[in-house]
């Protein structure tokens, strides 16, 4: 064992390479330029990104981790650099996204006194965070740095944000590199009971109208094969959850489709009327439920989760599996018997084909008027084989991509479901290209949240990020417009917006651009976007007053859904 | 105890580590559910290394099982249970600073604090230093009575603290547990 002293920088590095750690979204600031001093002798082995603003690195990092399924890490400075980081550790607690984040802070002597660029970012984060920790001295780097990966990953995954403050930067100490031992006030997965397998497998096997509710949890557990196994055996129809979309190939034909406000009226309308819904690895979100008080009361449930805290937190049930999805839904299912629900399979299909009738064929394939949203997804998903990561910003153009990509691939949709956040899109196609350098990584955005983080084609630019950005341009804040237009009398408040001129901004960052206003010529330019190598910014002018169909107006019955305006 | 809008005195018995910010994540579980703490008291407990906290509070048990759940979540806390008041035998301290002359002049405020047990614990020519022990509303009615003397000069009282009744030592047996889950998952 070494005896030598190093700085607590130095120990970073070392203790981040062994977590295994090879990508770094950062920007440098006073605060944390000894570790950024230290990276200087890492460059070959710890590969950072330089973004062009913290919200950027986080939702790079956000990016990277929902991709590749390891942790995100981002490297910034104290104060603003960290406080800029905040909306995207919001957002990966809500979305359950494992991200490190690492900030400078002021010297422990100076702590409290207001010092230059000194925020108090540990109590600022703690309500976002999985775990917030300042470090104050260099012999808590290691162990600070090895229960931050485990915590972010393990259980139920969720951000970290790591307060290192100056001094314990600078001073020395023994790196030594250490297990993970007894943590008595954390238990990453609860323990499952067995009763509980019983009882699942038993309201399964007795069901005559089961529908199961996928969820992000069974991608982020790894259960996708044990999820298709259980529908299969049972003949179990089964709706995904925005962030689940590509747990269950979208051609499964057990895949009734996305649940929810925006998702398919067979879903939905279903909810209603199954005899036992099987919620896997999904948290009830209000945009799931709608109205709470009426939300699938006819059913009995079942509750597969990691966290004991989401069972019956919004809904209440009548199994909770608690466990890890990837083991008990292989228990159950070992338990189950083999089934076949062929009446009320086939009781979906009036709602399909309705909604295909009336929302999805004139959106994906109009005979003329303007360019539609969905068209220019389903043509994207078409010409990029089904293989695509879709990467999404908030919006119209978010549901139009959830609605209307086709997913054959794990870990295909990366989308900011809980916190909404918009300008979180082009980062974290950013932070996508680097966790799954294989692939082709499709960034759908509005003109409206394209504006938010512009700034990461900076990014983009210097790295040669091969995103491929299909800007969705309708000169709107088009969701809120859309709700403006249903809920108050179409007073556009301040949701028409004046866009710049996008190629100047291409041609500035040196990104091949195209812009697509006729459809005759989309399906050329998509092709060429997906064969140009590197980054590609096709900008198409859509429909601009276009909404997002079907639709369960907030607080209203999940099956009381819209379907033309 | 329950009120009229069919709410209860739920007592939270919380172990934790002893880590500064915890007391602030716990609270946050309330204040997010608007809900009002009625007390706390955070103290070591007899386990080295962590602390206990009693917090009372007026809610519903389907509420008060999210916020159990919720709090257990915490990286920190080992451990959440709640009780109603029948489940636990709650204490509290109270301070009382009197005033000597009103003390002498009247011979009932003597007599009410031997009547709740109070101990004077300093006497000078100016006050008296009284504590009780008690419950919740034995120590309110000592105070009630004792402002209609007009006697108080200083009036405190401690968060509630509570041992439950259980013959089961819930926390050791969860400990031991966790220990053995953890072992069997190396």
């Amino acid at each position: 064992m070494t005896t030598t002293k190093l700085t607590g920088a130095e120990i970073l590095m070392k203790s981040l390479l062994a977590e295994g750690v090879t990508t770094l979204f950062g920007y440098p600031g006073g605060a944390i330029m000894p570790v950024f001093d230290a990276l200087y002798d890492y460059r070959d082995r710890l590969h950072h990104i330089l973004v062009r603003h913290e919200q950027g690195a986080i939702h790079s990092a956000e990016g990277y981790a929902r991709v590749s399924g390891k942790v995100g890490v981002c490297l910034v400075t104290s104060g603003p650099g960290a406080t800029n980081t905040v909306t995207g550790i919001a957002d990966a607690m809500l979305d359950s996204t494992p991200v490190v984040v690492i900030a400078g802070q002021v010297g422990a002597k100076m702590l409290g006194t207001d010092a230059f660029q000194e925020c108090d970012i540990v109590n600022v984060t703690q309500p976002i965070t999985k775990w917030a920790y300042q470090i104050r001295s260099a012999e808590d780097v290691a162990p600070a740095i090895k229960k931050a990966f485990y915590i972010a990953q393990s259980g139920r995954p969720g951000p970290v944000v790591l307060d290192f403050t100056k001094n314990a930067q600078n001073e020395t100490a023994i790196y030594k590199d250490s297990k993970i031992g007894f943590l008595r006030s954390y238990e990453a997965v609860p323990p499952t009971s067995p009763q509980s397998i019983t009882e699942a497998a038993e309201l399964i096997n007795a069901a005559k109208k089961p529908l199961v509710l996928i969820g992000q949890g069974v991608e982020l557990g790894g259960a996708q094969e044990e999820v298709r196994q259980l529908i299969e055996k049972a003949d179990l129809p089964a709706g995904c959850t925005l962030l689940g979309l590509s747990c269950l190939p979208s051609a499964h034909p057990l895949n009734v489709g996305m649940l929810g406000m925006h998702g398919s009226l067979a879903s939905n309308v279903k909810t209603q009327e199954c005899d036992l819904l099987i919620a896997i690895g999904m948290r009830f979100d209000d945009r799931i439920t709608g109205n709470i008080s009426t939300y699938a009361c006819q059913a009995k449930k079942i509750h597969f989760d990691i966290d004991p805290a989401e069972i019956n937190k919004n809904v209440s049930v009548d199994v909770a599996v608690l466990g890890n999805c990837k083991e008990t839904v292989a228990q159950v299912s070992a338990l189950v018997k083999p089934n076949q629900h062929k009446h009320w399979r086939e009781s979906f299909n009036d709602h399909l084909e309705k909604e295909n009738r009336i929302v999805i064929e004139p959106e994906v394939h109009p005979s003329d008027g303007p360019i539609k949203m969905g068209e220019v997804v389903n043509k994207v998903s078409t010409h990029a084989h089904e293989k695509a990561i879709i990467v999404t910003d908030v919006g119209q153009n978010q549901m139009m991509a959830a609605r209307y990509s086709r997913f054959t691939l794990n870990r295909s949709i990366v989308t900011s479901g809980g916190m909404g956040t918009m300008g979180f899109g082009l980062p974290a196609a950013v932070g996508a290209t680097f966790g799954a350098p294989e692939r082709t990584v499709c960034l759908f955005v509005g003109d409206g949240g394209f504006q938010m983080t512009i700034e990461e084609l900076g990014t983009i630019m210097e790295n040669q990020c091969p995103v491929k950005i299909v800007l969705l341009n309708n000169n709107f804040l088009g969701n809120v417009r859309q709700w403006q237009e249903l809920f108050f009398q179409r007073r556009y408040s301040f949701t028409h917006m004046l866009s710049p001129d996008y190629s100047k901004i291409a041609e500035a960052y040196h990104i091949p651009y195209r812009l697509v206003t006729e459809r005759k010529g989309l399906d050329v330019a998509i092709q060429q976007m997906l064969d140009t190598n590197g980054p590609y910014l096709l900008e198409v002018a859509v429909m601009e007053e276009d909404n997002v169909l079907p639709m369960c107006c907030p607080g209203n019955d999940v099956d009381d859904m819209i379907l033309d305006i | 105890m329950t009120t009229e809008e069919g709410k209860t005195l739920y007592t939270l018995i919380i172990f934790s580590e002893n880590v500064a910010g915890l007391l602030n994540e716990i609270t946050s579980v309330f204040t997010r559910r608007q809900i009002n703490i009625e007390s706390l008291n955070v103290s070591a407990s007899s386990i080295e290394g962590l602390h206990r906290y009693t917090i009372t509070c007026w809610s519903d048990e389907c509420t008060i099982k999210k916020v159990n759940k919720q709090i257990e979540k915490k990286i920190g806390v080992v451990r959440s249970n709640f009780f109603t008041s029948t489940e636990i035998y709650i204490q509290e301290v109270a301070l009382f600073k009197l005033s000597t002359p009103k003390i002498l002049e009247h011979g009932e405020i003597s007599r009410l604090i031997r009547l709740h047990a109070g101990k004077i614990v300093e006497v000078n020519p100016t006050y008296a230093i009284v504590t009780i022990e008690g419950m919740t509303n034995e120590i309110l009615s000592l105070f009630h009575q004792l402002m209609e003397w007009d006697c108080v000069l200083q009036y405190v009282r401690s968060g509630a603290i509570a041992i439950t009744k259980d013959t089961r030592e819930l926390l050791d047996e969860y400990l031991v547990e966790r220990k053995k889950r953890f072992l069997a998952s190396k």
